[in-house]
């Protein structure tokens, strides 16, 4: 289980497809929360990248990569998705410095650096309604399975599964964070389009990296409305 | 929707063409990334202030960069923080050696864009103090909320900060002025309409004919309550009423009393509520040493109004009196 910078630019340009495949979904479920630019945004600060990555090259250092990455994000997604991801992404360059190559505990030590960059960064915890509802457990899912030595597919697919279920979770939640804490209990019942667009960061990842079959994922229904 | 632009994409550049084009004589304009600097800048010696946020409340905060107020603005998309690499920018851009002066508006997206660039200024060697403004008192301030939103107290600080700064004194009191700001400081405002953000190409919120929003937030959050459209009477007396109580501001107290149209609200209105907001206080013995009226912090086109309290004492009106010339806000200068 290792990767290279090209299996990591692989994995940005899915994502970039799947965030333009789902522009207007992601909008909609912000339009209900908040104010109605998460699929906006986060495709306009996909399409940066990409263009920067196709521009510049990818390289072999997978740190460069994810800097490349994160500091597009910074500057082009605005809103508190960009220093979010862009963080997530920064974090994740300095763990991976230097390395023309991730295993598993790579990979592990990579999201676990992220994602305690983007809860010092938000200050959101578990149960806020934030993409940290999708993005910590998945992190600690595909901690645990490198951890029991499972294989990349075995390790994403944990990480799939986790961050959909964290999706899930934020739909009864009443925001405490962002945007959407403004309308309190009126927040219960919908989606959290960070969540959401966080999902289909880690599915592109098992997808594309851990090889894991679509079918295995119910592709794509995460950003479906859930009502309750 | 009906509008006054070319093409939606380009709103925000083409605003920043005709502000360079009309203000030649006050600010310069970047395009790559936005920026509204003061012509002078870097005024060596003074503390620099920079401030920004989404477009679409116009003047704020472009129309407020010159003499006497803000030495830098970074607008970002319509209703969209700017980023870092911009606040960055215009960081070292007004540095004149007496450290940068972040005011930040109390949003999630603008306080992350904010602290991020203020870490990369610190990181250059350039000395970055930020200060929160939260005066919407529609919002709860809890544990469970992203706290008060930011919004007209907001402009009173830059004018403010802005004479303090021109005054010679240093970053951390004119930090401390910003801090009096956002501690004496309340507002609430109110829709009768909705406002429609030229990407969106519709209204943000609906709000039927005989309806207001009581708390409205100037990207059209919700406020405290929706109900049926009353007289300026009774709105100022909802209005005032929650800000008196909140501070709590007491009989004796002088204020500067700001009323602030949101964009689709003639200035006609504003006097009527100027009116009923002067018998209001007076009525509490609550004197006002100073007024504001007209659109300063505006919601693109939604009809509504806010309005501002802000204690003062003789410091207070000494910086609010000392000369400013902006493209928004012009006096003795």
């Amino acid at each position: 289980m290792t990767d290279t910078a090209a299996d990591v630019s692989r994995w940005i340009h899915a994502f970039q497809a799947e965030i333009a495949e789902h522009r207007v979904r992601l909008t909609e479920l912000d339009a209900a929360i908040g104010d109605a630019d998460h699929g906006t945004n986060m495709d306009r600060g996909m399409r940066a990248v990409v263009a920067k990555l196709d521009d510049a090259g990818v390289g072999v250092d997978i740190g460069s990569l994810f800097k490349t990455v994160g500091m597009t994000l910074v500057s082009s997604v605005g809103g508190a998705s960009g220093p979010l991801y862009g963080t997530l992404f920064l974090r994740m360059a300095t763990a991976a410095a230097g390395l023309t190559e991730l295993n598993g505990d790579g990979w592990a030590s990579a999201w676990d650096a992220g994602v305690a960059g983007v809860q010092a960064r938000g200050k959101a915890e578990i149960g806020d309604k934030t993409m940290v509802d999708a993005l910590v457990p998945a992190s600690a899912a595909f901690a645990a399975a490198v951890g029991r030595g499972g294989s990349s597919a075995e390790a994403w697919h944990a990480a799939a599964v986790a961050a959909r279920a964290g999706v899930k979770s934020t739909v009864p939640m009443v925001a405490r964070k962002g945007r959407a804490s403004y309308l309190g209990e009126r927040s219960a019942g919908h989606q959290d389009p960070g969540a959401t667009s966080t999902y289909l960061l880690i599915e592109c990842g098992a997808e594309v990296l851990g090889g894991v079959a679509r079918a295995d994922r119910e592709r794509g229904t995460a950003t479906e409305s859930v009502s309750t | 929707m009906k509008k006054l632009i070319n093409l939606p994409e380009n709103v925000v550049r083409e605003e920043l063409e005709g502000i360079a084009l009309a203000h030649a004589d006050l600010v310069r304009v970047s395009l790559d990334p936005y920026m509204v600097i003061r012509n002078d800048a870097p005024v060596q010696g003074k503390v620099g202030l920079v401030s920004g946020g989404g477009s679409g409340h116009e003047p704020m905060h472009g129309g407020f960069v010159g003499l006497g107020m803000l030495d830098a603005a970074c607008p970002g998309e319509v209703f969209t923080s700017p980023t870092p690499d911009q606040i960055l920018a215009a960081t070292k851009a007004v540095d004149g050696g007496a450290g940068v002066l972040h005011i930040v508006k109390n949003y999630t997206g603008d306080i992350l864009n904010f602290e991020m660039a203020a870490e990369l200024a610190r990181e250059e060697g350039i000395e970055v103090e930020a200060v929160v403004v939260a005066d919407d008192v529609a919002v709860k301030d809890s544990l469970y909320t992203a706290g008060r939103r930011g919004v007209g107290a907001t402009v009173l600080a830059e004018k403010l900060c802005g004479a303090a700064a021109e005054n010679g004194l240093g970053l951390k009191q004119v930090a401390d002025v910003c801090r009096h700001v956002d501690e004496f400081g309340r507002s609430m405002g109110m829709a009768l309409t909705s406002c429609v953000p030229p990407s969106a190409g519709r209204a943000t919120f609906e709000l039927a004919d005989d309806e207001m929003e009581i708390g409205i937030g100037i990207h059209g959050e919700p406020g405290r309550e929706r109900m049926k459209l009353a007289s300026a009477h009774d709105i100022v007396g909802m209005l005032a009423g929650a800000l008196v109580e909140d501070l709590p501001f007491r009989a004796g107290d002088e204020v500067l009393a700001f009323v602030n149209g949101l964009g689709g609200t003639p200035l006609i209105e504003l006097y009527v509520v100027y009116r009923e907001l002067d018998r209001f206080l007076t009525d509490k013995g609550i004197i006002i040493g100073r007024n504001l009226v007209g659109s300063y912090i505006t919601s693109l086109e939604m009809a509504g109004c806010s309005i501002t309290l802000l204690k003062m004492d003789a410091d207070m009106t000494a910086l609010w009196d000392a000369p400013v010339k902006t493209a928004g806000l012009r006096w003795g200068a």
